[in-house]
């Protein structure tokens, strides 16, 4: 479906959007490329499913959403809470297991939280977070706010019932969500032709099931911003739940630091074709090609900022300490 | 104090609790229908509307996690399933969420949601629609778990229930029902974790849970007019546990019998008599005792359930083997209620 009188970025006027767009992305790449380099020297001990490859998306959402909207992630969510404000010293202590990390050291990579900034977590288990989406979007209906619930979710998620009976639920409430489904084409190695019919696109199962729906370019960011800003304006003013597929593709391994090209399940040549449509790079070369030198210089000021708070945010981690042993046997319920 | 069945007990803890709390929401498939949950949930939709009752689609993992997701940012709900065994659909996010979520994001959520789940026996119910899975939701850190036996007490652990901070599993007998008993009419709460001693004695103690507490009280009766003298004591909560009060009475009695309405194997009469074991072997004056359900699922027949389920009789008759009284024959004093497999003329079925 095409989303009709969608807004479009002015570009003499909304040149900090672009700027921030820029920031998040790059924000999002530089503290997972840092932990590919840390990673090897074993201190991060949990399992990490790294964005690089889809930092366009959970960009674009950033500008449209603010604290007070609700968004819930996956195991791979280090791009969505990092998106949505959550803080980075605090993530990078959980990856490091450490008392100040966001979850105390008792969650790690795949459970990160940040519940000032309106991110209520992340999963393990595929499509078990959904339902909380919308439960969080249950309770902005009953509270009468007009904020919206962010759902992101991989195309593996549609494979599972929780799905199907979430967003059931949503449609018949009319509930303010948005699905942000990530496509990146593979659940672990299983590639998107052995698990759903090969002519399928799965935004119109959302269709089917009540939801409006768009499909977007997740590698092409001012689309992705242009489409999600319309969207969420929608839900904003009561038209109910949103499904969007986003096209995108993860560069390295499900989980891990490395590439895995080689072993077999998909090929080097289908990899380089999709790191051709890197987000950060169009997105650059976007902004060369329209935009005089002086924009084209403060981003690499934007980046000397963003290596500069990274290498930060990993340095204190590093240094601070474990959490007291006897905290394993604590909080188990809430007192 | 005002004589209620247990259902109404239940209904009115709902009730009550609404009325406190805005942030309290009733919903199940059939919370608004005619008969609202074995009229548990009568009556809510009209004085709450329907934006805080509300009946839900056949969705019972996803309506868990959008209970679960709505009680992260302080709604509480109050969800009800007919049958236990269909809540088995979702025990993902029961476990890999409700329980979890306080612990693994470091305290920063806590999930106040109640779940209740109708469990039973008899009547054709069959395999799978009268699961005691109690033990299987208490094997989970994270989960409290409740089932308790009267009128009085299903109010005052529901109310306690719905306000506690984290994820409760309430867990009610289909038996239990329709039994009467006084309830008080205000609000109030029990303790969860608390157990309840409903007969003082000296020569055994019994552990009861749930259904299985009135069939230990007629047993009881009993074996006092016939001169065994039963430390009754209903567990009302299987976790936590009560095994302080446990150990107390076995250190007065020596003898445990341990009742219990789920299948025997890794079942929580098991786990009591080994935490008995292993932390009050020395009270012990005989080898402790358990009924519980065999380890065959439940059949359907009428034929094939008349001597099945545990009653009265089973009870006293463990009992005078323990205390090595052979003189009586319960089977013959305490006969089954006919037909054996309802708990009063009341039950009409299927529900």
């Amino acid at each position: 479906m095409d989303i009709k009188d969608k807004t479009k970025l002015d570009l003499a006027l909304d040149k900090e959007i672009l700027f921030n767009i820029y920031y998040v992305m790059r924000r999002i790449r530089a503290v997972e490329e840092k932990i590919v380099e840390e990673y090897p020297k074993k201190q991060i001990r949990c399992p990490t499913h790294l964005s690089i490859g889809q930092e366009g998306v959970p960009a674009a959402l950033a500008q449209v959403v603010t604290k007070h909207d609700y968004a819930i992630s996956t195991h791979r969510g280090h791009a969505h809470y990092l998106a949505k404000g959550g803080d980075l010293d605090k993530m990078i202590a959980e990856l490091y297991g450490k008392e100040c990390g966001c979850s105390k050291g008792k969650g790690g990579s795949m459970h990160l939280i940040d519940v000032e900034q309106g991110f209520m977590g992340t999963s393990a288990i595929v499509g078990n977070s959904i339902p909380l989406g919308v439960g969080l979007a249950l309770s902005l209906e009953l509270k009468g706010l007009k904020n919206i619930s962010c759902i992101f979710l991989g195309d593996g998620a549609i494979e599972e019932g929780s799905f199907y009976e979430s967003l059931n639920f949503a449609v018949l409430r009319k509930l303010p969500t948005l699905f942000i489904c990530e496509n990146n084409l593979y659940s672990v190695y299983s590639p998107l032709d052995v698990r759903q019919p090969i002519d399928r696109q799965i935004h119109t199962i959302a269709e089917a099931v009540g939801a409006k729906t768009a499909c977007c370019d997740g590698n092409n960011v001012i689309d992705s911003y242009e489409t999600l800003n319309t969207i969420c304006q929608e839900i904003r003013s009561g038209s109910g739940p949103w499904f969007v597929e986003f096209e995108t593709y993860r560069w390295r391994e499900h989980c891990g630091y490395n590439y895995d090209n080689d072993i077999g399940y998909r090929t080097e040549e289908e990899y380089e074709t999709w790191k051709r449509r890197d987000p950060i790079k169009t997105f650059v070369d976007y902004l060369k090609n329209n935009y005089s030198i002086e924009v084209v210089n403060k981003l690499e000021q934007i980046d000397q900022n963003i290596f500069k708070e990274v290498e930060e945010a990993f340095e204190k981690a590093k240094k601070a300490s474990y959490p007291d042993p006897s905290h394993a046997y604590t909080s188990i319920y809430c007192q | 104090m005002t004589k209620i069945t247990f259902g109404k007990a239940i209904n009115s803890a709902i009730d009550q609790a609404m009325a406190l709390d805005k942030s309290v929401i009733c919903y199940g498939l059939g919370a608004t229908d005619p008969k609202g949950i074995f009229g548990t949930t009568l009556g809510l939709e009209k004085k709450y509307g329907k934006k805080r009752v509300f009946d839900m689609p056949t969705s019972e993992n996803a309506m868990t996690g959008v209970g679960i997701g709505a009680s992260m940012v302080g709604i509480k709900p109050v969800m009800t399933h007919q049958r236990l065994d269909f809540f088995l659909l979702a025990l993902d996010q029961l476990v890999n969420g409700a329980a979890k979520m306080h612990y693994m994001f470091g305290g920063t959520v806590n999930i106040p949601i109640t779940i209740r789940l109708i469990l039973g026996r008899g009547w054709g119910q069959g395999p799978t629609h009268s699961q005691n899975l109690q033990a299987w939701f208490a094997h989970i850190p994270g989960l409290k778990v409740v089932m308790p036996s009267s009128p009085e007490d299903a109010k005052g652990l529901l109310i306690s229930s719905i306000f506690d901070p984290n994820p409760v599993v309430f867990l009610e007998h289909r038996w239990l029902h329709n039994t009467v008993g006084e309830v008080p009419d205000n609000d109030f709460r029990i303790e969860i974790g608390t157990s309840k001693k409903l007969v003082d004695g000296n020569d055994i103690t019994i552990v009861s849970m749930s259904y299985l507490t009135i069939e230990a009280q007629i047993a009881e009766k009993y074996l006092r007019k016939n001169g065994v003298s039963v430390d009754l004591i209903d567990l009302r909560s299987i976790k936590p546990i009560d095994m302080k009060a446990i150990s107390e009475s076995l250190k007065k009695t020596g003898k445990i019998l341990v009742l219990d309405t789920g299948f025997t194997t890794c079942s929580v009469s098991s786990d009591i008599i080994s935490r008995v074991l292993i932390n009050n072997f020395e009270f012990l004056t005989h080898p402790p005792a358990q009924i519980a359900m065999p380890d065959v699922p439940e059949p359907t027949s009428f034929g094939l359930t008349k001597s099945f389920y545990k009653r009265a009789a089973d009870i006293a008759k463990k009992v005078l083997d323990m205390m090595g009284i052979d003189s009586l024959d319960p089977f013959n004093d305490l006969p089954p209620p006919a037909p054996h497999d309802v708990p009063g003329d009341w039950f009409k079925g299927p529900f």
